[in-house]
């Protein structure tokens, strides 16, 4: 699953850094009809979540009230140079990741 | 009957040539983002956010992907060279074909004629995103198709599909988007109907778009017959609608309802 | 001339919309929610801000951003903040959890808004409470079935 991430590529220890992610996933509500009128299986992202050198700093639980392609901004505090990690799952099974470094500055 | 009515569309048709070459005055033009609500056009504008990006991106690995028989990839022959104000030209005549391209038959044509690739099916991703990657190069520059030579024909053509009544609402695309833009249809504003921010995120499709796919749309919206992906009438329809759209600055990928 | 006055007439009459509060009286699901997510605990307005359009476009893709008062330390931080719906087929929108190092309690996405409806916010704390905020969004509709 192709994703795109935003996150400083620099920050200072304790500066509240804002990290933004799309990802590229239909999240099939379950409720649309294909073009012969068979409901299209729900499928959709039901957990992301972002670990930020090994530890948790934001989880989300989606439904199908989320849009396609799904959009995350949320906020976590600099602490370390290191990595973020992205991982995600659909109701088939379907996992995604990603990550991306940071450096932070004392 | 029949010839009466061909020959009231002809003098339809010159009189909008002659007297109306423009129906709607360049002083006017108006993209259709100053139609959308301040929240889609702040999500176009996000370089991150906008959705579409996903498919420019995706269109930026193919790029430099070998494929078919030839082995090449696009950066291959385009040797790094940027495609700024490529999609801006399109559609255009191909010199050595004489055909009418948009730039998905470009896209094509390259991938059969001097890749031997396979083309890629309308609306498929990898078009998609290709398309979505060229074009993206062109945002902020003015549109400005070549109607001379052969690409006449193709104008007059458009111009008189874009001029025809059809459907069971027996509406031409004038009635809406010349005589009407700006006004209500339904919740909905009525826009100018112009391709500068194609392909598309669209939100009713919750997905990219190419123009035809779009123009397809207006045709099931009207109740017309549809036509087929690669039907001249709408390559045609194409051309016409970037001439009109002459000046306007390409936003590509666009965010739209 | 005739066909004009009618598109006219039917967006007329279409320019209404048509308001939560003017619905059927049905029992509300975001209460049920709350009491389950509560447990008893009152639900407070306020901390919350829940931004949504007043209009929205499409119902498909709708900007929300949900920001809560917290100082987001240890002692004294947003838990989670849950998102609800009250005209979705499916009433609980998202849970987004954070905690102390969030550093900030702000969470955007884009949400699917099946019609005009309320949407509704509940931050849950560290200390137990429940605050909450709601926005009203109009969605329009498309005017043309799309077949493409």
């Amino acid at each position: 699953m192709a994703a795109r991430i935003q996150i400083p590529k620099q920050a200072k220890r304790g500066e509240v850094i804002e990290v933004r992610i799309v990802i590229q996933h239909a999240m099939e509500t379950g409720y649309r009809h294909d073009d012969v009128g068979h409901l299209i299986k729900r499928n959709v992202i039901n957990t992301f979540s972002c670990r930020y050198n090994g530890s948790e700093v934001f989880r989300a639980d989606l439904s199908s009230g989320i849009s396609a392609n799904p959009y995350l901004q949320f906020h976590t505090v600099a602490e370390a140079s290191g990595e973020f990690e992205f991982y995600w799952i659909d109701d088939e099974g379907m996992q995604g990741s990603e990550r991306q470094s940071i450096v932070v500055t004392p | 009957m029949r010839r009466g009515r061909a020959a009231a569309l002809l003098v339809l048709v010159c009189a909008a040539a002659s007297a109306q070459e423009r129906a709607v005055p360049l002083d006017q033009l108006k993209s259709g983002s100053a139609f959308l609500g301040q929240d889609l056009r702040t999500l176009q504008a996000d370089e991150f956010a906008n959705p579409g990006m996903l498919w420019v991106e995706r269109g930026e690995k193919l790029w430099s992907e070998p494929a078919g028989a030839a082995n090449r990839s696009c950066a291959g022959c385009h040797q790094g060279a940027s495609m700024r104000g490529v999609a801006a030209r399109y559609p255009k005549i191909d010199a050595a074909s004489g055909k009418l391209l948009n730039l998905e038959g470009r896209i094509n044509l390259c991938r059969t004629g001097r890749m031997g690739a396979q083309a890629l099916r309308s609306e498929s991703e990898d078009l998609l995103a290709l398309t979505a990657f060229v074009a993206r190069q062109s945002r902020g520059m003015p549109m400005g198709v070549a109607i001379d030579g052969p690409a006449r024909a193709h104008l007059g053509a458009g111009r008189a599909f874009y001029f025809q009544r059809r459907g069971q609402l027996n509406l031409t695309c004038a009635h809406c988007h010349d005589e009407n833009w700006g006004k209500r249809l339904l919740a909905e504003t009525i826009t100018q109907g112009h391709p500068n921010a194609w392909p598309a995120y669209r939100l009713e499709w919750q997905t990219m778009g190419s123009l035809e796919r779009r123009l397809r749309a207006c045709l099931s919206g009207i109740r017309a017959e549809m036509l087929p992906y690669g039907a001249p009438e709408l390559l045609d329809l194409e051309l016409f609608l970037a001439w009109r759209a002459q000046g306007l600055a390409v936003e590509a990928p666009g965010v739209r309802r | 001339m005739k066909r004009r006055a009618f598109l006219a007439g039917v967006g007329g009459a279409m320019a209404v919309p048509l308001l939560p509060g003017a619905a059927l009286a049905q029992a509300n699901p975001v209460e049920a929610q709350l009491r389950t997510l509560a447990q008893g605990a009152p639900v407070k307005k306020g901390r919350v801000h829940l931004e949504l359009p007043q209009l929205a476009d499409n119902g498909n893709s709708v900007a929300m951003k949900v920001s809560v008062e917290s100082p987001m330390t240890a002692a004294d931080h947003v838990k989670a903040i849950h998102l609800y719906s009250d005209r979705n087929p499916v009433t609980h929108m998202a849970t987004f959890h954070l905690g102390p190092r969030a550093g900030k309690a702000e969470v955007s996405s884009r949400v699917r808004l099946a019609g005009s409806q309320r949407v509704t916010a509940v931050a849950q704390m560290s200390d137990g409470s429940f605050w909450s905020d709601t926005a009203e969004v109009v969605v329009t509709l498309s005017a043309c079935l799309d077949e493409s």
